[in-house]
């Protein structure tokens, strides 16, 4: 079990960079999509792995695992599934706009100033 | 328990959905329920700032929850100090938006900007660190925005980078969030602070790689080479206003290195032991000399700005890194200088572009206005690069001051003295092409006659400056509150009783009331 999420977390945390130190913008998304599942398998098990346990703590119960992880794990899984949509909006629109999705900065030519500034 | 610690985040985050809902269409409301808020702001910050100027540590509670059950929200010098920084320059950045209406050329501006100064102010008061996860996520997600206010290609192009640097930082607070939970089973500062001294020895792997986790994480949000690539592109390609609100992001970081190095992390601690000196101050001294040298090989007069905040960001941290009360306090001088500034750079930078084809340091016909943003900028200039008689200079001095001890002593004088000279070198060459060389150029007959920029608009940036000539007279008094400030960071025990001891619901170990 233990070697199991290990293995996932360390599997995907590899993909994940291999494909965030890519050129183009879809590879760098799917990336640190990548990377933020890791992160999220690596925070729910931050906690200990206890596989069947309820998650409360209670007088009654003996065995249990710890929550507070798992709220932890919520805010992560939120925060970074709204950070992607925007990613994937503003690269579109970048993409859209100069028909071409590198990441990195391209030769900068002074003619060319951006049309939004006035 | 006064509920006024917890003012400076609700009061933006009530203000700027009722922005967004009520007043979308109407840019002269949401002007004025912007502007208000801010003043607002201003007043509880310098209030709260005012409250613990005598070394009294505000604690509040989130819904009367003890502390490492609870959220907390803590107010000491340090604190304080920064919301007041921040709350002020939000208020001259907002006059500036107004006045050059650069809040009405995209949507959502004003909105925004308060979820911005929610997510500073948030992160500035938090005691807890995965709260201040939550605000530096805040913050990002309504920079993410400003960044692409009003549009353009190259903008967007620009904000995809900032986005993407910025979602990786992240990621990495997550891993060292998880590694420190993993640990330590708490995220509360003070509960951590206790905590981690009580780990053996032999088993502090996993605390190490949590302590560097987050030195990278708050490394990257300080712009330290070499994790500033984000910086330049983004600052310089992001409006004015919101460039000059940035000023204060680069500090969050340098606040979060401060905070967590002296509280949870103290210098002497082993387990962290050398990685201050041995990785921060090195890489410090590098990001100033890169700044540096940028602001002398800039092609653009934007991209010279933002360069001149990566060097300034080299020389606090580089105080930062000496992790002495003396170097603290020359560190929390400099962020109120360079903070400023560095804004009013920024913003000189937008009156130099509305009156030009672009921002290429060649001479062309002179600008609207020329002879009182020449002034300014000669002003803002003699501040960033650390002449005399203004800020910057003491600044420079006090962190001189503060590396007398250390045993990179003849790297760090070489690196603040040869780096200034640069900068001076390279500040003079913008000025005087900008502005000196601009007057053999005869504009063009059939050029479209500019309007000079609002009168608000000095007044913003004069603002600026005038705080800058204050922060320099009032030195005496800025030095010695930083010094306090830096005296009650290295005692952090009233800090950590205050936080742990202070009786809310489950405060008894009890564990009925869910």
């Amino acid at each position: 079990m233990e070697f199991l999420i290990a293995s996932a977390i360390g599997v995907m945390t590899a993909a994940g960079i291999y494909l965030v130190l890519r050129l183009r913008t879809f590879p760098v998304i799917l990336g640190i999509s990548l990377l933020t599942y890791a992160v999220n398998v690596f925070l729910f098990t931050s906690g200990r792995v206890v596989a069947g346990a309820p998650p409360v703590l209670r007088d009654d119960v003996t065995t249990y695992t710890d929550p507070l992880p798992q709220a932890l794990v919520l805010t992560a899984i939120v925060i970074s599934f709204g950070m992607t949509a925007v990613v994937v909006m503003i690269g579109l629109g970048a993409f859209l706009g100069s028909d071409d999705d590198h990441v990195d900065d391209q030769p900068d030519t002074l003619e060319n100033e951006p049309e939004g500034k006035v | 328990m006064t509920h006024w610690l917890i003012a400076p985040v609700v009061l933006p985050a009530m203000l700027a959905p009722f922005i967004v809902l009520a007043a979308r269409y109407h840019i002269g409301i949401q002007r004025v329920f912007s502007m208000t808020g801010v003043l607002m702001l201003v007043a509880i910050s310098a209030g709260l700032a005012w409250a613990t100027a005598d070394g009294t540590i505000m604690l509040y509670q989130l819904g009367d929850w003890a502390a490492p059950f609870g959220i907390v929200v803590v107010g000491d010098r340090l604190s304080t100090m920064m919301i007041l920084l921040t709350t002020v320059l939000a208020l001259f950045v907002l006059i500036y938006a107004i006045s050059s209406g650069w809040d009405d050329r995209g949507r959502h501006f004003h909105a925004l900007f308060q979820f911005q100064l929610m997510g500073i102010l948030g992160a500035f008061l938090t005691g807890d660190l995965f709260n201040l996860f939550v605000f530096f996520e805040v913050l990002l997600i309504a920079s993410y925005g400003l960044m692409i206010h009003a549009g353009g290609t190259v903008r967007l192009r620009a904000g995809v980078q900032y986005v993407l640097f910025n979602l990786i930082g992240s990621t990495l607070f997550l891993f060292a969030l998880g590694a420190l939970y993993a640990e330590t089973g708490t995220l509360n500062m003070a509960d951590l602070a206790n905590r981690v001294t009580l780990i053996s020895a032999d088993e502090t792997v996993g605390i190490r790689v949590a302590a560097v986790l987050l030195l990278l994480v708050f490394a990257i949000k300080a712009a330290l080479v070499p994790l500033h690539f984000w910086l330049p592109s983004s600052y310089a390609e992001a409006p004015a206003p919101v460039a000059a609100l940035f000023a204060i992001m680069t500090k969050v970081g340098a606040y979060a290195i401060i905070r967590v190095y002296t509280l949870i992390f103290p210098p002497d601690l082993a387990i962290t032991a050398g990685l201050h000196d041995t990785w921060l101050l090195p890489a410090a001294l590098v990001s100033l000399a890169v700044g540096m040298v940028g602001v002398l090989a800039a092609k653009r007069f934007d991209r010279l700005v933002a360069f001149s905040i990566i060097g300034s960001m080299g020389m606090v941290l580089l105080s930062i890194a000496l992790l002495s009360p003396e170097g603290i306090a020359a560190a929390l001088y400099y962020i109120v200088h360079s903070t400023f500034a560095g804004a009013a750079l920024f913003l000189i930078v937008d009156l130099v572009r509305s009156g030009r084809a672009n921002l290429a340091l060649t001479a062309q016909a002179p600008v609207a206005g020329a002879t009182l943003t020449a002034s300014l900028f000669f002003v803002a200039a003699i501040a960033m690069a650390g002449l005399p008689p203004l800020s910057g200079f003491l600044g420079k001095l006090l962190v001189l001051d503060a590396a007398f001890d250390s045993d990179l002593m003849v790297w760090i004088w070489a690196v603040v003295l040869g780096s200034s000279l640069i900068s001076v070198v390279g500040f003079a060459r913008a000025g005087s092409v900008l502005f000196w060389k601009a007057q053999s150029v005869a504009p063009s007959a059939d050029a479209d006659p500019v309007t000079p920029p609002a009168t608000m608009s000095y007044v913003a940036i004069g603002g600026l400056v005038t705080l800058l000539a204050l922060h320099t007279i009032f030195a005496g008094h800025m030095h010695g509150y930083t010094t306090a400030t830096a005296a009650q960071l290295f005692s952090p025990e009233p800090y950590i009783t205050t936080v742990v001891d202070t009786p809310g619901k489950l405060s008894d170990g009890k564990t009925e009331d869910h």
